[in-house]
């Protein structure tokens, strides 16, 4: 395999975007509004979807994304090469490249970042992630210093890897692997979170806890002229009725929590303020598990009743169609998805024929857990009546999401409702949607894999697709994948139901191209590139 | 929240000693108070409403219906079909009141009868027995008057995973501390009197001293409490329901019917407004009769206004 | 009376010690756990029970809890797992928001309920009387959600008087101190109105009248500063009755306080943050109660402290 270099100059970078067309001006506050508290700002703590992106802002990664986009572009890194087995990355770094304290990055600070996630001291969401860096398990059982990881100089950092990993660069552009000053996180050491200090875009300089955070403009980051705003403001503990009011008041740019339900139609139904409205595909499924270790959901045949009974149409309906129907587990959006594959198509009466023939004529009683917030009661209940029509009588448990993820991990619910806990992908690449959620890796005790499906083929043809490190085989690979995941859908540990759609709401003063204000990979906007116009 | 709460911890309420007032002279005078008649009509149609809710529900309360919603999703208004509009599945809402009134009488009953169990085995161990034990007792009803009421029974719900008997058996742990506390200033006035100390000199059991003297001594006041207690339960339990962690769907309860179409308040007001009228006006009901009921079985209330 | 005061004061720290028991208990036994959403969606078997050791949740029970206790007695009320942040801190960010509301919801009540009371009782008997009579059972009787909702529609949506939630300046105020302020003023109401009475039938009221002072005077000079003793017992009962409701207002509003804290740490187990959030509440209510308490035999000689 030949070797890949990239080297990028910044004229070069600014230029690729289409998101860019339009000249965009400097200066402004952006506001922007969230219902839920921010939780913390630390890149290897945070994980929800409020925070993911304003870490995208503060803290900067080795790799990187377009805006607006899911292709893959260098960070920190100014260029990589990888070895020809594929085992070995080293990342050239961009000098002059200060943290927000006003020291210089070096290699160092990427080794320890990336350590630090590691080391199970950090109590990390994201350690599992870097499973494929060479004495990856040593250091997550003791701490000990990783032995893939190493900075020959201040400028380069080298990573092996035990096993080749077509996601390793993605993996690289996660929150989890951002670069963070060493002296300042052992100053404040669970503090961090509170008091971030990164390279990114924008520095936190206020944040009042259960009120307002204030980012702003990072005035030495290293792309020039960006970012465009020069502060925005998060307002938290603002219902999504009353931030959507305040919108339409032109008090608040981006209400975060999007448009709420009992307002969508009222929003889309307005000509002057759909026009503000920026529709796109979000990286999410919602499907409903079931598990495939005890009776009935042990018979493949029982499952596909399931997914033949459900009629998503009307779900789709119910949630006043801010989704799209889905037929298997990778969202439209996502490479890989298969788009030849129309799915199990809605049909009482074959499902309850592969009932009967299943040895459930009379189908039978089960459970069918889900998150106690709305709309996730009422999507169950609408399943609950889709399976009644088949014979299932589907008892709904609705509990607190703590307690729905303990019965999914302890394998007690034979079914259960993603949402509000539904998969919303990590990174761009369809081998997210697989590991902790459908393969045997996450079918243990405990884990995600609530279906507890385990079919060690497809385990090895993901593993086969992972190891396709050469990018010139990306289609190839992406085949793989689909391949995969049609053989999940065969299986059926899974009824897809939905693929959720991004409705964003922007103040007709925001500037910059549709696609930064559903950027798949930072929810609500990109910060760094949006702008006002006046 | 707890609608009785201030005069149970207020002490000023001795209690009713002396002979209790007989059955249907209770009932006549009960009868002539137009607030509590109102209340005793409004318990009735209630109770009817539940009870017939089978024959006078229009539609199956579960049954969401495909010309209930709008192609975008909203549900309908009221009209000639849907009296009272359908719900955000298309659900008749007229029947689910109907079948959420059974809900909350059987939770009201149920619960509240639970709490005052246990709120009078308490009082009276404690306030007969004394010692240790009444300690003992009483300083754990002291202890349970210091949780913040909604997050104890929210914990609880978390814990036994929320079905019908669940939540009203959560809703009892929570309710039977006041009804403890009166029980027990009145068993321990009772039991330092004259007549209970001379059974005691002639032999008489402990038993016999409790359920033929103490118990029907204490009976206006359970009487009383009883019915004010359904009130406080009926309004627990539809809070328990609009935070998501009462009665499970797709049983209807008026808590859970707020609860699943509160995000629609603005475009959809019946939606939260007349569950909402339902429960304020049992919850009223109740308290009306109770709070006649106090005026007439307590002698010390009376001539008070 | 110091003595009692001290007495008091151990028994309500033994109230306290008692709630953390039982919360702790609770959420010990709670079938959800914390540390898998500690350790995510990608987490191995191995991270995860290396975070349960080192949160020391894989530790008996009474040491988990004699551990608890001890920091408590030290004053640190740990780290929220999810945020790291201290639960002192977290708390205290919100704790003026929940204090805010509750003072404003006290005086709503006050001026409500005490000027109903009042009117209710000049005009004993009458129509008026029983009108506002029945009028304060139905603020006892109604939901705190469904008031709540009432006012957001009619005045926030409807009329646009007031912000339909959310925190900061005193026309975010005004509608949830008034929800709690109506639901609380008929128990005021009630009791000044009863208080009231009383007084009228006072001897010196009696005498004030014999000496010809004016009817208004005598009422706002003489009656009512003697009625209303009793009243302020009942702020101390109210406290409680606060603390045990606010999960509700402060989410139907999107108010900032402790209740959203808490309620969001229960839908995710930060166990630390609902054991601080319980402690600071139940710290409350056993205050408002001591003050009740002290309080009774200022206004009736006949109470006497046990």
């Amino acid at each position: 395999m030949k070797k890949l270099i990239l080297s990028t100059a910044l004229a070069a970078m600014m230029a690729i975007s289409p998101a860019l067309a339009e000249t965009p001006i400097p200066g402004g506050n952006m506001i922007v509004t969230y219902k839920d508290d921010v939780a913390t700002l630390d890149p290897a703590i945070g994980y929800d979807w409020q925070n993911w992106s304003m870490i995208k802002s503060v803290f900067d990664g080795l790799m990187d994304y377009e805006p607006g986009t899911t292709v893959l572009r260098p960070g920190l890194a100014e260029s990589y090469t990888i070895s020809d087995d594929g085992l070995t990355y080293t990342f050239k770094l961009r000098p002059g490249v200060k943290f927000h304290n006003g020291r210089e990055m070096v290699a160092e600070d990427v080794v320890y970042s990336i350590n630090r996630v590691v080391n199970p001291a950090t109590q990390s969401p994201g350690q599992g992630f870097f499973g494929m860096i060479e004495g990856f398990d040593a250091s997550a059982a003791d701490g000990s210093a990783l032995s893939g990881v190493s900075a020959p100089d201040a400028s380069t950092v080298v990573f092996k890897l035990s096993r080749p990993d077509a996601t390793f660069l993605h993996v690289m552009a996660l929150n989890f692997s951002y670069v963070v000053p060493k002296e300042v996180v052992e100053a404040e050491g669970a503090d961090f979170g509170k008091k971030p200090v990164g390279t990114g875009a924008f520095s936190l300089t206020e944040w009042t806890l259960g009120q307002r955070l204030v980012f702003t403009k990072n005035p030495d980051y290293w792309i020039a002229g960006v970012p465009y705003l020069d502060s925005f403001t998060v307002e938290v503990g603002q219902e999504p009725v009353v931030a959507l009011l305040r919108a339409q008041n032109g008090e608040v740019d981006i209400p975060g929590d999007g448009i709420p339900p009992a307002k969508f139609t009222e929003v889309m139904g307005d000509p002057a303020q759909a026009a503000n409205v920026v529709e796109g595909g979000q990286l999410h499924t919602g499907y409903i598990t079931m598990n495939v270790t005890a009776a009935p959901f042990d018979k493949v045949e029982v499952r596909r009743a399931v997914n033949m009974a459900i009629n998503k149409d009307r779900i789709v309906q119910v949630i006043n169609g801010r989704a799209v129907p889905a037929t298997q587990p990778l969202p439209p959006s996502m490479p890989g998805y298969t788009k030849d594959y129309a799915g199990y198509a809605y049909d009482i009466d074959a499902a309850k024929a592969l009932l009967a023939g299943a040895g459930y004529p009379d189908g039978f009683e089960t459970e069918l857990y889900v998150m106690n917030t709305d709309p996730n009661p009422r999507i169950a209940q609408a399943i609950q009546q889709d399976l009644k029509a088949i014979g299932i009588t589907a008892n709904i448990r609705s509990l607190a999401q703590a307690n729905v993820i303990e019965a999914g991990g302890a394998g007690t619910a034979p079914m259960i409702w993603s949402g509000g806990m539904a998969w919303i992908a990590d990174f761009p690449d369809p081998s997210n949607f697989y590991g902790p959620i459908l393969g045997c890796g996450g079918a243990v005790e405990g884990g995600w894999n609530w279906s507890k499906y385990c079919n060690a083929d497809l385990d090895a043809l993901a593993a086969k697709a992972d190891s396709t490190v050469d990018p010139a085989r990306a289609d190839e690979r992406l085949k793989l994948w689909s391949d995969v995941y049609m053989g999940v859908m065969e299986d059926a540990p899974w009824a897809p139901v939905f693929n959720e759609q991004r409705f964003t709401l922007k103040s007709p003063r925001m500037g910059g191209a549709d696609a930064l204000y559903v950027d798949p990979v930072s929810i609500p906007v990109n910060y760094d590139y949006v702008y006002i116009k006046e | 929240m707890t609608a009785a709460a201030p005069s149970a911890t207020q002490g000023a309420t001795p209690g009713a000693i002396g002979p209790a007032p007989r059955g249907p002279s209770v009932l006549r005078r009960l009868m002539g108070r137009k607030l509590a008649l109102f209340g005793f009509l409004a318990i009735l149609i209630c109770v009817g409403g539940a009870v017939f809710a089978d024959w006078l529900a229009p539609f199956d309360p579960d049954e969401q219906f495909f010309d209930g919603l709008t192609i975008e999703g909203a549900p309908m208004p009221p009209g000639p079909v849907y009296w009272f509009g359908t719900d955000l599945l298309g659900r008749d809402l007229l029947s689910r009141l109907l079948y959420g009134a059974q809900t909350s009488l059987i939770i009201g009953l149920v619960a509240n009868g639970a709490a005052l169990f246990i709120g009078t085995l308490v009082g009276v161990t404690a306030g007969y027995f004394r010692g240790i034990t009444g300690t003992v007792l009483m300083r754990f009803t002291d202890l349970m008057m210091a949780f913040p009421a909604l997050l104890l029974a929210i914990c609880l719900a978390a814990i036994f995973q929320p079905s019908l008997w669940i939540v009203a058996l959560v809703i009892a742990f929570v309710n039977w501390v006041q009804t403890a506390r009166v029980v027990y200033t009145q068993t321990s006035s009772l039991a330092e009197r004259d007549f209970i100390a001379a059974e005691k000199t002639l032999g008489a059991g402990h038993g016999r001293i409790l359920f033929r003297h103490i118990l029907p001594h204490l009976l206006p006041t359970l009487i009383v409490w009883g019915t004010l207690g359904i009130s406080t339960t009926v309004l627990l339990e539809a809070t328990l329901s609009f935070l998501g962690v009462g009665v499970q769907p797709p049983t209807p309860s008026w808590g859970n019917i707020i609860f699943e179409n509160q995000t629609w308040f603005q475009a959809a007001p019946w939606l939260v407004f007349i569950p909402g009228a339902a429960i304020l006006l049992l919850a009223l009901a109740f308290n009306l009769v109770g709070d006649a009921l106090r005026d007439i079985l307590d002698p010390t209330q009376q001539g008070r206004d | 009376m110091l003595a009692y005061i001290l007495r008091r004061l151990v028994m309500s720290a033994l109230i306290l010690l008692g709630v953390s028991f039982i919360t702790f208990v609770l959420l010990y036994v709670l079938p959800a756990d914390p540390v898998r959403q500690i350790a995510g969606r990608s987490a191995t078997p191995e991270t995860v029970e290396s975070i349960r050791r080192q949160l020391g949740l894989d530790q008996p029970f009474i040491v988990q809890y004699g551990r608890y206790l001890w920091n408590l007695l030290q004053g640190d009320l740990g780290r929220s797992y999810l945020q790291k942040t201290e639960v002192a801190v977290l708390i205290s960010a919100r704790l003026p928001a929940t204090l805010l509301l509750m003072l404003a919801a006290i005086v709503c009540e006050l001026v409500i309920g005490l000027t109903l009371g009042v009117i209710a009782a000049l005009y004993r008997g009458r129509a008026l009387d029983n009108v506002l009579m029945l009028s304060s059972f139905v603020t006892v009787s109604a939901p705190q959600f469904v008031v709540a909702l009432l006012l957001l529609y009619v005045f926030a949506v409807q009329l646009g008087w007031f912000p339909i939630g959310g925190y900061g300046t005193f026309a975010h105020l005004v509608l949830p101190a008034l929800t709690l302020g109506i639901l609380g003023s008929g128990w005021y109401a009630r009791i000044m109105r009863s208080s009231m009475l009383d007084v009228l039938r006072a001897d010196f009221i009696r005498t004030a009248r014999a000496k010809g002072l004016g009817r208004g005077r005598i009422i706002l000079g003489h009656a009512v500063p003697n009625a209303i003793l009793p009243v302020i017992a009942m702020i101390g009962i109210d406290i409680g009755i606060f603390m045990s409701g606010i999960v509700v207002v402060e989410s139907v509003f999107g108010w900032p306080g402790i209740g959203q804290l808490a309620w969001q740490a229960i839908q995710r187990v930060d166990i630390p943050i609902i054991m601080g959030v319980t402690l600071v509440s139940a710290f409350a209510i056993v205050i408002g109660n001591l003050i009740a308490d002290l309080i009774s035999p200022l206004i009736d000689p006949r109470i006497k402290l046990r």
